[in-house]
C-alpha cells in the first residue's frame, strides 16, 4: 500500500502528518519516502541513522570534437535551448537548462555526442532513531533547478513489501505529479483558512486528473473559518482527521519532535485513520 | 528601480501576509506574485484583472493512433516515463509526465508523434487599490513554472517603467528550485521569512545557501518568534554567524488569520496591533 501525503502549499503540516502516521503504524513495516527534495524535513523529526548516501545524477551531453563537424543540427533540436553551436569553435552545453532527454545525441549525424553523468543531489537512506521506520530522502543541490529526476530516483527506492508513506513536495506542478503518481491513496493536508482552501482546491484538481482517491486532514483546526469544511461537504470529500490548533502540538513541531510520541492518544487516531483508508482502498 | 523578493524556503511561514502588508506600506511600487504554483496574494489584495495572457510553457507529444503500429520505440526513447503501455490501453502519452523534449518524435518510425504547444497557465496584470499587480496561475500538473515566474516579473517591470515606479515587491516561490531561482535572479534584496521551528531553521539554511550562491543580499525576519523563543535565539545566532541581519521579530497573534479570513492585509485589518507594528518596523528597516 502506497499512501502519499500532499498539500497545495508548504507549511500546512504535511510532514507532521506523514511522520506521525509512519510512527503510529509501528506494528507494520513502514517505509517513508521524503520526496520534498528541495526542503526535506522528515529526517528532522525521525533522527535517522544514515546508512547510505549516494549521488543522484542526470545525464548531460558531451561533445567529441574529433567527430563534430559543427553542422549545427543539435542546437535547434533541443527544446530547452541548452545547446549553442559556435561554428568551428565549440558546442556549448548549458547544464542547468539540460533536461537530460538524450535527443541531441540521437540527432547528431556524426555520433559526436555522448552523455556523462552530472550530480544534481544526493539520496540518503537510513532507519529512524527507534528503528521502526526506513527513511529515504533526496536532497537537491543548491543552484539546481530540476527536482523531478531526483524525486524519481527517491521513488526508485520504494519497497513494495512495506507500507509506504510518501511526503510529497508542495504545489501542483510536475514534482508533485512525480511524487504522487502510483499511490493507492493520497492524504491532503490543509488549514481551515482562505489560503488553505484556495491551495486545497488546486491540489484536489491534481488528484482528480491523476484519478487517485483522497481524503483531507485539517490541521490547526479551530483557526480561520468553516469554508474548508463547507467545501468538503459540498464536493463530497471525506475529512479523515482533524488536528487541533494546540499549543503542545505546535511546541512539539517547533522542537522537531513528532507529537504522537508525546501524546500517545494520537497514535490510535492515526491508526484509525489508516484503517479507514485501507478499507476504502480494498473496497475499490 | 529596486526589486525586493520576499521568500520563505517553505510555504506557510507568513510570507504572503507580510507581502500583503508591505503592499499597504510601500509607496510608488508594483506588486508581483511569483508563487505561480499556489498564488495567494490575490486573496488579500483582490486584483481586478485588466490583462490576461496565455502562457505557453513546455510542449507536449501527441500521438496519432491511426499511424501508430504499437512498436514501443517511443516508450524506450522517453527518459521521463511519459509513454507507457498499460493494461487498459496501448502506448499512450501521459501528459502529466511529458516534458516535451521531442525525443520520441525523432525516433518514432511511423511519424505518429508530433510536438504541440499547450497553454500551461495564464499571466495577469491587474489593478489593486494598492497599485498594479502582476500575477499568474500555472495550470495543474505543469512544468516550467520558472518561465512563468520570469514572465510575471517582466510584466511587473514593464508596468513599473510605464508608471514610473521605483520599487517592485515580489512574493517569491517556495522551495530552492527553478521557480524560486527565477524569483530571485537580479533582485536587490531578499527578505527571508522564517519561523522558529527546527524545520524553519533547516529551510533557512538551505535558502541562504541559494541566495549566497547567486550573490543576492539577504535579510531575515522571524515570524511567530514567540512560539519558541529558544529557537528564535538559535536562528538569530545562526544569522549572526552567517553575517545576515535579522530585521524583525513578529509575534504570533490570531489576528493574522482573522485578517486573512476578512481578506485584508493585516496592517490594515488591525491598525496599531502588535503584529502590524512589528511588520511596520521590518518595513522601516529594509525600505
Ligand atoms: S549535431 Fe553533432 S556534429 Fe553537428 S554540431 Fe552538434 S555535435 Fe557537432
Ligand atoms: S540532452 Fe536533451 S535537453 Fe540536454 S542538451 Fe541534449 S537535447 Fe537538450
Ligand atoms: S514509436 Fe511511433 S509507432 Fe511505435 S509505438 Fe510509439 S508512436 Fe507508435
Ligand atoms: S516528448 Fe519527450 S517527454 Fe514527452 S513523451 Fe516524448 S520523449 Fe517523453
Amino acid at each position: 500500500m502506497i499512501i502519499s501525503v500532499a498539500s497545495g502549499k508548504g507549511g500546512t503540516g504535511k510532514t507532521t502528518v506523514a511522520v506521525n502516521l509512519a510512527l503510529a503504524l509501528s506494528n507494520t513495516p513502514v517505509q517513508l519516502l521524503d520526496c520534498d527534495v528541495e526542503e526535506p524535513n522528515a529526517h528532522i523529526f525521525l533522527n535517522p541513522a544514515i546508512e547510505e548516501t549516494k549521488p543522484a545524477q542526470t545525464l548531460v551531453p558531451k561533445v567529441n570534437y574529433e567527430l563534430c563537424d559543427y553542422c549545427g543540427k543539435c542546437a535547434p533540436a533541443c527544446e530547452y535551448n541548452a545547446l549553442v553551436v559556435v561554428p568551428q569553435k565549440e558546442v556549448m552545453v548549458f547544464p542547468e537548462l539540460c533536461h537530460g532527454c538524450g535527443l541531441c545525441s540521437l540527432v547528431c549525424p556524426q555520433d559526436a555526442i555522448s552523455e556523462e553523468p552530472r550530480e544534481i543531489g544526493v539520496i540518503k537512506k537510513g532507519t529512524s532513531g527507534d528503528g521502526t521506520i526506513d527513511l529515504v530522502y533526496g536532497l537537491l543541490n543548491i543552484g539546481e533547478v530540476m527536482a523531478t529526476p531526483l524525486i524519481d530516483q527517491v521513488k526508485a527506492e520504494l519497497n513494495p513489501a512495506k507500507t509506504v508513506i510518501i511526503d510529497v513536495p508542495p504545489g501542483t506542478a510536475c514534482p508533485v505529479i512525480a511524487a504522487v503518481q502510483g499511490s493507492d491513496y493520497c492524504i491532503l493536508v490543509t488549514e481551515p483558512t482562505p489560503f488553505g482552501l484556495y491551495d486545497l482546491k488546486l491540489a484536489v484538481e491534481v488528484l482528480r486528473v491523476l484519478k487517485i482517491p483522497f481524503g483531507i486532514v485539517v490541521n490547526k483546526a479551530g483557526i480561520g473559518d468553516r469554508k474548508v469544511y463547507e467545501y468538503c461537504e459540498n464536493v463530497d470529500i471525506p475529512i479523515l482527521l482533524e488536528i487541533p490548533h494546540d499549543k503542545r502540538i505546535a511546541r512539539c513541531y517547533s522542537e522537531g519532535v513528532p507529537f504522537a510520541n508525546k501524546m500517545p492518544e494520537w497514535k490510535e487516531r492515526f491508526v484509525k485513520m489508516m484503517s479507514q483508508i485501507e478499507e476504502y482502498v480494498y473496497e475499490q | 528601480m529596486k526589486q525586493l523578493t520576499i521568500i520563505s524556503g517553505k510555504g506557510g511561514t507568513g510570507k504572503t501576509t507580510i507581502v500583503g502588508s508591505f503592499a499597504v506600506l510601500a509607496e510608488n511600487k508594483v506588486l508581483a506574485d511569483c508563487d505561480v504554483d499556489a498564488p495567494d496574494l490575490h486573496l488579500l489584495l483582490h486584483p481586478e484583472i485588466i490583462e490576461r495572457e496565455e502562457f505557453k510553457g513546455v510542449k507536449i507529444a501527441v500521438m496519432d493512433k491511426t499511424l501508430c503500429t504499437e512498436c514501443g520505440t517511443c516508450a524506450e526513447t522517453c527518459r521521463f516515463n511519459a509513454i507507457v503501455l498499460t493494461e487498459e490501453s496501448d502506448y499512450t502519452v501521459n501528459p502529466a509526465r511529458c516534458e516535451g523534449c521531442g525525443a520520441c518524435v525523432f525516433t518514432c518510425p511511423q511519424e505518429a508523434l508530433t510536438l504541440q504547444e499547450r497553454v500551461s497557465g495564464y499571466a495577469f496584470v491587474s489593478r489593486t487599490k494598492y497599485g498594479t499587480m502582476a500575477h499568474a496561475q500555472l495550470n495543474i500538473a505543469e512544468e516550467a513554472s520558472g518561465k512563468l515566474v520570469t514572465a510575471v516579473r517582466e510584466n511587473a517591470r514593464q508596468a513599473a517603467e510605464q508608471e514610473g515606479c521605483d520599487l517592485i515587491l515580489i512574493d517569491g516561490a517556495p522551495g530552492i528550485g527553478c521557480p524560486v531561482i527565477a524569483s530571485l535572479t537580479g533582485v536587490d534584496l531578499a527578505l527571508i521569512v522564517t519561523e522558529p521551528t527546527m524545520s524553519g531553521l533547516h529551510d533557512l539554511e538551505r535558502i541562504l545557501d541559494v541566495t549566497r550562491h547567486f550573490g543576492i543580499g539577504s535579510t531575515v525576519c522571524i515570524n511567530k518568534y514567540d512560539i519558541n523563543v529558544e529557537n528564535s535565539k538559535r536562528i538569530t545566532e545562526f544569522c549572526r554567524q552567517r553575517g545576515v541581519e535579522v530585521v524583525g521579530n513578529i509575534p504570533y497573534d490570531p489576528v493574522v488569520t482573522e485578517a486573512m479570513v476578512a481578506g485584508m492585509p493585516v496592517v490594515e485589518f488591525s491598525k496599531g496591533g502588535v503584529v502590524s507594528d512589528a511588520i511596520k518596523d521590518v518595513w522601516g528597516c529594509i525600505k
